[in-house]
């Protein structure tokens, strides 16, 4: 079976004047479709520079992302944006919302760049805040919310699309362990119904609950 | 797909969050449309003034006057050598009496007019009983003054309509005195309104005004050529007969449409100089508007790259962008020509400036095409910009 989403001797550099920073170091991965997997390691480890190639955000200096068995290199950057809009869904690290925009408005944006007709945007970004426990909040701007609701506005968002990859950048790195806990569950959720999904956290009890975890340690993978 | 309205809405909230900063961008363009409006309504009113003038007098008027318009010479002639004279009517109704209805010299001078305790600031026209017919007016009340009121320096005026309204109202001006300077006058007659420059004069015959105001150059001669006849060759019949009183040096003969239409070529170069300047002032408004662009392409690098990565295009970002550019440049452009509107209301009174249709065509136009031309650049930078770039900012 074809993995959904496979790295290939993937390199990344940073060239910084004279001093060349390598971030990743011939990073090959496969995750197959319906996994859970867990990234971890300490920070400055690549992490999240692997999960923004791995996202299609970046571009690797050497190496190849395949994507459903395409490879992703040579795409346009319209055909990249419309594989960002349609099959992935990103959670960033630090929310990432729309200022002073209501939570409704937050979630319907990638909408406004797909191909989903502009009379269905508000019933399924209704769904998903549903799905988050947000409805009461819907006309609420991002900044009247809480961290976690914050997180939670950028899941609903990351889902609306119905992408079949989810890559979620330390989710939980802002919250207590508690929301941190209702917010890798509602993963797990997701996770059954069948969706991909790629977490990285610095949390290893969090960690634990994918199946399996790839360990980056200096741009390598160490496991 | 990319859907227009929802693009101009997430303009619109973008400026909106920060309405002094979009406010005082648009500024430049309100000024800039303003201006053009405004100057182009002004010499629009002077040539509509014009119009109304040529059209009161009618095409039959030539015109005599100390030469002008006769190239080499020397400007200062123009000044110190006017020789004309009332002996030239005698002249022109000597050797073309029979063409013409009339002829009258015109001298005129600025004065107020003192009715009991009101006064009125007007244009004293003096000229002979005939300058009636060669003007073309019509009599309101009175009666206009006769040949034998010119032979004897008969101290009355005949009122222009709007002279009579400041100082006398609604109460008939015949027979009252009004002073002008130290000499009272009888009041004899009242015209019918004529537009402006008719309604604001107050006419006298010209041998009183000689001779109780010391003045004896004469400002202009009036010939008013009968229907049936050829202007132009009546003009050159005039010539001739003035050479009989002067040399050819010392005047020039033209028709009253000669006269408006270098007036109206005059003032057509003149309101392209002026345009061109009011654009200069347009194309700094273009630039105040890019500035504030890139400057705003700079602060929302985060929301630009956000964007990108939940896919949207560059050619997204740029029309985002591009719009709201668009959007600053045509409000403002609105706002500059309703601003220029209403000062063509504020001249009103003394000029019918109006703005022709295709001053609001272009002020509009010119607008977009400011938004177009300024904001393209601000539009590709937001467009260009990485979204892994744009997601590291902070
Ligand atoms: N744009 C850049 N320019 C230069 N160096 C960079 C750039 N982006 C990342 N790096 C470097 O690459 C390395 C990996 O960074 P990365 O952000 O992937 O780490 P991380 O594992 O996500 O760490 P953390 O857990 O702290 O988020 C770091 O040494 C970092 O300094
Ligand atoms: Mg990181």
């Amino acid at each position: 079976m074809t993995p959904v989403l496979q790295a290939q001797n993937v390199c990344k550099y940073y060239d910084l004047g004279t001093q060349r920073i390598e971030a990743l170091k011939n990073v090959s991965i496969e995750i197959q479709k319906g996994e859970f997997v867990a990234i971890v390691g300490k920070s400055g480890s690549g992490k999240s520079t692997l999960m923004h190639i791995l996202g299609l955000l970046d571009t690797p200096s050497e190496g190849e992302v395949i994507l459903n068995g395409v490879n992703t290199k040579g795409m346009s950057e319209k055909e990249l944006a419309g594989v960002r809009n349609n099959e992935i869904g990103f959670v960033f690290q630090s929310f990432n919302l729309l200022q002073r925009t209501t939570v409704l408005d937050n979630v319907m944006l990638p909408l406004k760049y797909s191909s989903v007709p502009n009379t269905e945007w508000k019933k399924r970004a209704l769904e998903k805040i549903e799905l988050v426990g947000l409805s009461e909040r819907l006309n609420n701007k991002s900044n009247e919310l809480s961290g976690g609701q914050k997180q939670r506005v950028a899941i609903a968002r990351a889902l609306v699309n119905n992408p079949s990859i989810i890559l979620a950048d330390e989710p939980t790195g802002n919250l207590d362990s508690k929301t941190g806990e209702e917010i890798v569950k509602n993963f797990l959720d997701l996770n059954s119904q069948g969706k991909t999904i790629i977490l990285v956290t610095h949390d290893d009890d969090l960690a634990k609950i994918a199946k399996r975890q790839i360990v980056l340690k200096d741009g390598y993978v160490v496991k | 797909m990319i859907y227009i309205p929802e693009i101009v809405k997430s303009a619109l909230s973008a400026l909106s969050l920060n309405k002094v900063r979009t406010f005082l961008t648009m500024l430049g363009v309100i000024i800039g449309v303003f201006s053009v409006v405004a100057l182009v309504a002004v010499v629009q009113g002077f040539q509509n003034y014009i119009t109304d003038q040529f059209n009161s007098l009618g095409s039959n008027l030539l015109l005599v006057t100390p030469s002008i318009g006769n190239g080499n010479q020397d400007p200062s002639r123009a000044f110190m050598g006017n020789k004309l004279s009332v002996k030239n009517i005698d002249t022109i109704n000597l050797y073309v009496g029979d063409k013409i209805e009339g002829a009258t010299v015109s001298v005129r001078i600025a004065k107020t007019i003192k009715y009991k305790t009101k006064e009125y600031d007007s244009t004293v026209v003096g000229g002979n009983y005939m300058s009636y017919d060669v003007y073309g007016l019509s009599k309101y009340s009175g009666d206009y003054y006769t040949k034998s009121d010119d032979a004897r320096e008969a101290k009355v005026v005949f009122l222009g309509w709007k002279v009579k309204e400041e100082l006398f109202g609604d109460q008939d001006p015949v027979g009252q005195k009004i002073k002008i300077d130290n000499s009272t006058f009888e009041v004899i007659g009242v015209a019918d309104s004529k537009g402006q420059t008719f309604d604001d004069r107050v006419y006298i015959p010209d041998s009183t005004l000689r001779s109780e105001f010391n003045i004896d150059t004469v400002s202009s001669i009036a010939v008013k050529v009968k229907e049936s006849y050829d202007i132009e060759e009546v003009l050159r019949e005039v010539k001739t007969a003035l050479f009989k009183d002067m040399k050819a040096d010392d005047f020039s003969v033209v028709t009253q449409k000669d006269v408006l239409s270098s007036i109206d070529q005059i003032l057509g170069v003149l309101s392209i100089a002026l345009a061109a300047v009011a654009g200069i002032s347009l194309l700094v408004g273009g630039i105040g508007i890019m500035n504030i662009m890139l400057v705003s392409v700079t602060e929302r690098t985060q929301e630009i790259g956000l964007r990108k990565a939940l896919g949207a295009t560059s050619a997204n970002i740029g029309i985002q962008f591009m719009i709201e550019a668009i959007f600053i440049s045509v409000v403002g452009g609105s706002i500059g020509l309703g601003l220029g509107y209403l000062s063509t209301l504020a001249v009103r009174s003394f000029l019918r400036a109006t703005i022709p249709w295709w001053t609001v065509l272009l002020a509009l136009g010119f607008s977009i095409f400011v938004g177009i031309v300024f904001g393209t650049y601000p539009a590709v930078r937001a467009g260009k910009k990485d979204p892994i770039e744009a997601l590291r900012f902070e």
